[in-house]
């Protein structure tokens, strides 16, 4: 059956309070989780009393300053600090997005910084995405087409054409959706989820791409793509604004299109 | 614990090249139900009482009892493929999610008969 508690070593407990505000009357607490499979202790929620008048506006700024200042130990992804990389999403007031990109101002009261939900974490802040990787890789993200190129130039698209797929292609293969997403949480052994089917999607409707129906006649399962049930966190969370949920609306019409 | 590529396990068993006419039938089925279901409201709401023989009257009536049946048959074809979906997303053990599906499959098609069976007896009149 489904997972509706966390087993038993996965479950929460309370960590320690490291006090650093400095005498300062602007401080902030960061609630953090804490996971080190070395010691084999369940994961604890570290709290971090910051002095904010010493810290950048952002949450990743905040955990930066923590693991400079504080504790060397907290292990994070990050990169490129402007919601580009998608390197440090995380689960952040309840939320899914990015650390770069989320103002400490946008959350009211304690900001709770959690991983990514229902995915194996592997220390503190860093899940194991080799999952999410290799569905993306399984839907074939690259040019299939049988019509040369032109010798001389490459293929063209007309700005119509090209705006089709703006969108789509924007997408930074975070993980905010997919880790955001119920279905993606029971079945992700074989649902697809939002950030591979945005990928899917955004080949389906490249007017240079001559693989459509190949790409249609893989999606077409009971469980790869129709797991969606259009609950919507996927475009809720999403930190670059795109919608993963009308891209999937859009291959199941062009699914029923070609049948009907 | 398995050595196969994580590429090869999303792959898995390949597609099953199906779920678009069960999508499709879910949609076509809730737009026939929102049809019928505003018939049966405003039918029920209209009749003069609810004992035995207001009912048999009901149904007595060819349209009533033809229109029933549709609903009938309609609702068990539509609540069977949501409770597919439902047990394919929360019943991970294979052989249970198996039984699961066969078992709902019969008390779907059970609770249609019975419905059928007490349209036409009260209706045909026995």
């Amino acid at each position: 059956m489904a997972e509706f508690r966390l087993p038993k070593n996965s479950r929460i407990t309370r960590g320690k309070h490291f006090d650093a505000a400095n005498g300062s009357g602007n401080t902030r607490t960061f609630a953090v989780y804490r996971y080190d499979p070395s010691t084999g202790e369940n994961p604890r929620v570290d709290t971090y009393e910051l002095d904010m008048d010493s810290c950048g506006p952002m949450v990743l700024d905040a955990l930066i300053k923590i693991k400079n200042e504080i504790d060397p130990t907290l292990t994070f992804r990050r990169s490129c600090r402007e919601g580009i990389c998608g390197s440090c999403a995380m689960n952040i007031d309840g939320g899914n997005t990015l650390a770069c990109t989320r103002a400490n101002d946008e959350v009211s009261g304690d900001v709770k910084i959690y991983p990514l939900p229902h995915m194996p974490v592997v220390k503190d802040l860093v899940t194991d995405l080799t999952n999410f990787y290799a569905q993306y890789a399984s839907i074939k993200p690259w040019l299939q087409a049988r019509t040369p190129p032109p010798p001389d130039s490459e293929r063209l698209q007309s700005k119509e054409d090209q705006e089709l797929i703006n969108e789509p292609s924007a997408c930074i293969l975070c993980a905010c959706c997919s880790t955001s997403c119920p279905s993606y949480w029971w079945n992700s052994d074989r649902y697809l989820g939002p950030a591979a089917l945005l990928a899917a999607y955004r080949w389906l409707v490249d007017t240079r791409d001559e693989a459509t129906g190949e790409r249609l006649d893989e999606l077409e399962d009971p469980f790869r793509l129709y797991r969606c049930h259009t609950i919507m966190n996927c475009t809720q969370t999403c930190p670059k604004n795109l919608n993963p949920a009308l891209a999937i609306a859009e291959t199941k019409k062009m699914l029923a299109a070609r049948k009907y | 614990m398995s050595l196969r590529s994580p590429l090869g396990r999303v792959l898995g068993l390949g597609t099953a090249k199906d779920g678009t006419s069960h999508w499709w039938g879910q949609r076509v089925s809730g737009a026939a139900l929102a049809i019928l279901g505003l018939w049966f409201a405003v039918a029920i709401a209209g009749m003069p009482g609810y004992a035995h023989a207001d009912a048999a009257a009901f149904i007595g009536e060819p349209l009533h009892a033809v229109l029933l049946m549709l609903l009938t048959v309609t609702m068990a074809y539509h609540s069977y493929l949501g409770v597919q979906v439902v047990i394919e997303d929360y019943v991970h053990g294979h052989g249970l999610k198996i039984a699961s599906l066969v078992l709902s499959r019969f008390a779907h098609v059970f609770l249609a008969v019975v419905g059928l069976y007490a349209i036409l007896r009260l209706g045909i009149g026995a």
